[in-house]
């Protein structure tokens, strides 16, 4: 399926797209490497290869638009305007980091960018990101909320609880599925017999879409329908990305079950050289400019680690501080 | 002075805050039509139904729901039917709402209240009779309340709406409508600050929700012996007001802690072990806790009876200190 950039989708879009993702990738790869170095602290789960879906979605999004996200976060706060620096801050445990080094990877929050949080708990912050859609229309504005979530967060209760309300309310909500096709360690298979999420809310009579999440032409075209409909009022909305997770669970992760792509079949897959292709065949992208964004990205990772290093650790005095506002 | 009963402070005061701040929200099972006891009878009528807003039971959604609106702004009060039932949010309390600010670095706030009540003496049964506070004081980013008078109902009520903080405000079905005169010009409760319901020189009794009735009733019977006994209601359990205890304590010399919930594990032990911490050299005998047997509420009439704690316990604890 390596279709070309749905219509609309220019040049210029696509530079930005490629951009951001490669900005996710770098940034991911080398705190894959620093987790290793036990530099980044914690669990730290990296969304390598499905990067499309964080910039399909957010490249969408205003700044007033509101996105909450799982314990996979890096990709959606990036995409959603975080700074590298103060993300890996806050990876690295730094005082300079988004929450002060207070949050981590699990729990990034970058309000300024409407970037109202990521969760370690699956599913947990689905109301949360309803709660945020109800408060915008009681405000009169059109803005939307977002909330990213895995395949294995719809097996929850309160994924349903939220679906009901968010169908019943008619709230501008948008649900964007990765579904990645494993929970953890086990496949979707092992949980449910639904092998579609898009399928699981089925009945609640709002639009829902699956696509193929790899392509970031093809998230891009079904969630512009869907914030379309979000700013004219309506809503839900259900986006299913079919995605492939390259690395582990988390980083350390043996991952004894399943076997690792081979590097061919990952290569027609890997959405950034899918739209690398489409790019180069439709014109938009020479080898340079391809280049030039890989290299650009990576560069802002090594600024951005370099920033975070010279950070300090929080001090243990400020133990007990902003328990309470 | 007006005479109200708790459930009408409960009830005036939200549409006092909902008049007062448009961004008031109130969310719940049935709270459009008024709720089973009737807090939030009227508020439809007066701000429709999209700020009185009926839920499905579904409990974790509803605070959940809750939580996103107050980081974007907005400050609803959510109603879960019965303590019990907190049981089903929990998730959304201890790790969405009481740590959002915190996690962020101080980015978001949360300011909501989570209404509830809990407590026994209507044969309810062991699902819709507990007092399960201890549970949310053990959670660093909440604060529990726990107003045993209409008037703390009512000014309680004002404060945790304005808090920016997750507030968990904590009735008791048993006071609902018992009736007392509010002074017509109350000012909000600061969350924090105990009250003083009886002076007494001879024994402190620390005394939560119903069993600050109890203590007053079993106060005036001791006081016919000369037994002055001092009555303090922390009204807050998180954040708590140790110093007003333990200067109680200080010239007591003797202290009794009463509640309803179950004694093991109980916010008796939590003020005990606070208050020998702090004034451990002012205290003349070991302090006594009143509270529940450890067994689940029991349903049949006679065996509830017996369960609850209530004024002959905090007597006999009284006589315990001193020695009696």
């Amino acid at each position: 399926m390596a279709a070309g950039p749905a219509e609309g989708l220019d040049g210029g879009v696509g530079l930005e797209l490629l951009r951001t993702m490669w900005r996710i990738r770098a940034f991911e790869e080398r705190v894959g490497e620093l987790t290793r170095a036990n530099e980044v602290h914690g669990l730290v789960h990296l969304s390598v290869g499905q990067e499309a879906v964080a910039a399909g979605v957010c490249g969408l999004l205003r700044a007033d638009d509101v996105a909450y996200s799982n314990h996979r976060a890096h990709g959606h706060a990036i995409a959603k305007g975080a700074p590298l620096r103060t993300v890996m801050a806050e990876l690295m445990g730094r005082v300079a980091g988004l929450c002060g080094g207070l949050g981590g990877s699990m729990h990034l929050v970058d309000r300024e960018h409407g970037f109202l949080g990521a969760t370690g708990v699956v599913g947990g912050n689905v109301p949360l990101a309803l709660g945020s859609a109800l408060a915008g229309r009681l405000a009169g504005g059109d803005q939307l909320a977002v909330v990213f979530f895995g395949d294995g967060a719809v097996q929850g209760g309160i994924f349903v609880e939220s679906v009901n309300l968010a169908a019943l309310w008619r709230v501008p909500l948008l649900l964007v599925c990765e579904n990645n096709g494993f929970t953890e360690f086990t496949p979707r298979s092992a949980h449910t017999v639904v092998e579609r999420v898009s399928d699981v809310v089925a009945p609640y009579d709002f639009a829902r879409e699956t696509v193929d999440g790899n392509d970031v032409a093809a998230v891009r075209e079904a969630c512009a329908r869907f914030v379309a409909g979000a700013r004219a009022g309506e809503g839900p909305f259900l986006l299913e990305c079919l995605t492939h997770r390259l690395r582990g669970h988390y980083e350390g992760d043996p991952q004894r079950y399943r076997q690792a792509l081979a590097a061919d079949e990952w290569q027609q897959l890997d959405p950034i050289l899918r739209l690398q292709r489409t790019g180069t065949g439709e014109g938009w992208l020479d080898h340079d400019s391809q280049a030039r964004l890989e290299t650009q990205a990576r560069e802002e990772v090594e600024d951005a680690v370099r920033y975070a290093r010279e950070s300090p650790f929080p001090e243990p005095a400020t133990l007990g501080k902003l328990v309470y506002a | 002075m007006t005479e109200s009963t708790y459930l009408e402070a409960v009830r005036t005061t939200l549409a006092e805050a909902m008049r007062a701040d448009a961004r008031v929200l109130v969310l719940g099972e049935d709270v459009a039509e008024g709720g089973p006891w009737g807090a939030t009878a009227g508020l439809a009528d007066e701000f429709g139904e999209e700020r009185v807003r009926n839920t499905p039971i579904s409990e974790a959604a509803i605070c959940g729901v809750a939580i996103g609106a107050a980081q974007s702004g907005w400050r609803p009060v959510v109603e879960v039917m019965f303590v019990d039932f907190v049981t089903l949010a929990l998730d959304q309390l201890v790790n969405q709402a009481a740590k959002a600010h915190f996690m962020s670095g101080g980015q978001l706030e949360v300011p909501l209240v989570l209404r509830t009540q809990g407590g026994a003496g209507q044969r309810g049964g062991a699902q819709h009779s507990q007092s399960l506070e201890a549970w949310l004081t053990h959670v660093p980013g909440l604060k529990v309340v726990m107003p045993s008078t209409a008037a703390d109902a009512a000014g309680l009520l004002v404060s945790a709406i304005a808090d920016p903080n997750p507030v968990v405000y904590v009735e008791n079905k048993t006071l609902y409508f018992r009736r007392e005169q509010l002074d017509d010009h109350r000012q909000p409760i600061p969350i924090g600050r105990a009250r003083t319901a009886r002076a007494g020189r001879d024994v402190t009794v620390v005394a939560l929700s119903r069993l600050v009735s109890e203590s007053l009733t079993a106060a005036d019977e001791l006081a016919e012996e000369g037994i002055e006994v001092e009555v303090i209601d922390p009204r807050t359990l998180v954040p708590l007001d140790l110093e007003a205890i333990a200067e109680s304590v200080a010239r007591t010399h003797r202290l009794v802690v009463a509640h309803e919930a179950v004694v093991q594990g109980g916010f008796g032990a939590e003020i005990a072990a606070q208050v020998q911490a702090a004034a451990f050299d002012e205290l003349d005998a070991p302090i006594e806790r009143v509270g529940a047997p450890f067994t689940p509420v029991p349903f049949s009439p006679p065996l509830e009876d017996a369960y609850l704690p209530s004024r002959e316990h905090v007597v006999a604890a009284v006589r315990a200190v001193l020695g009696e």
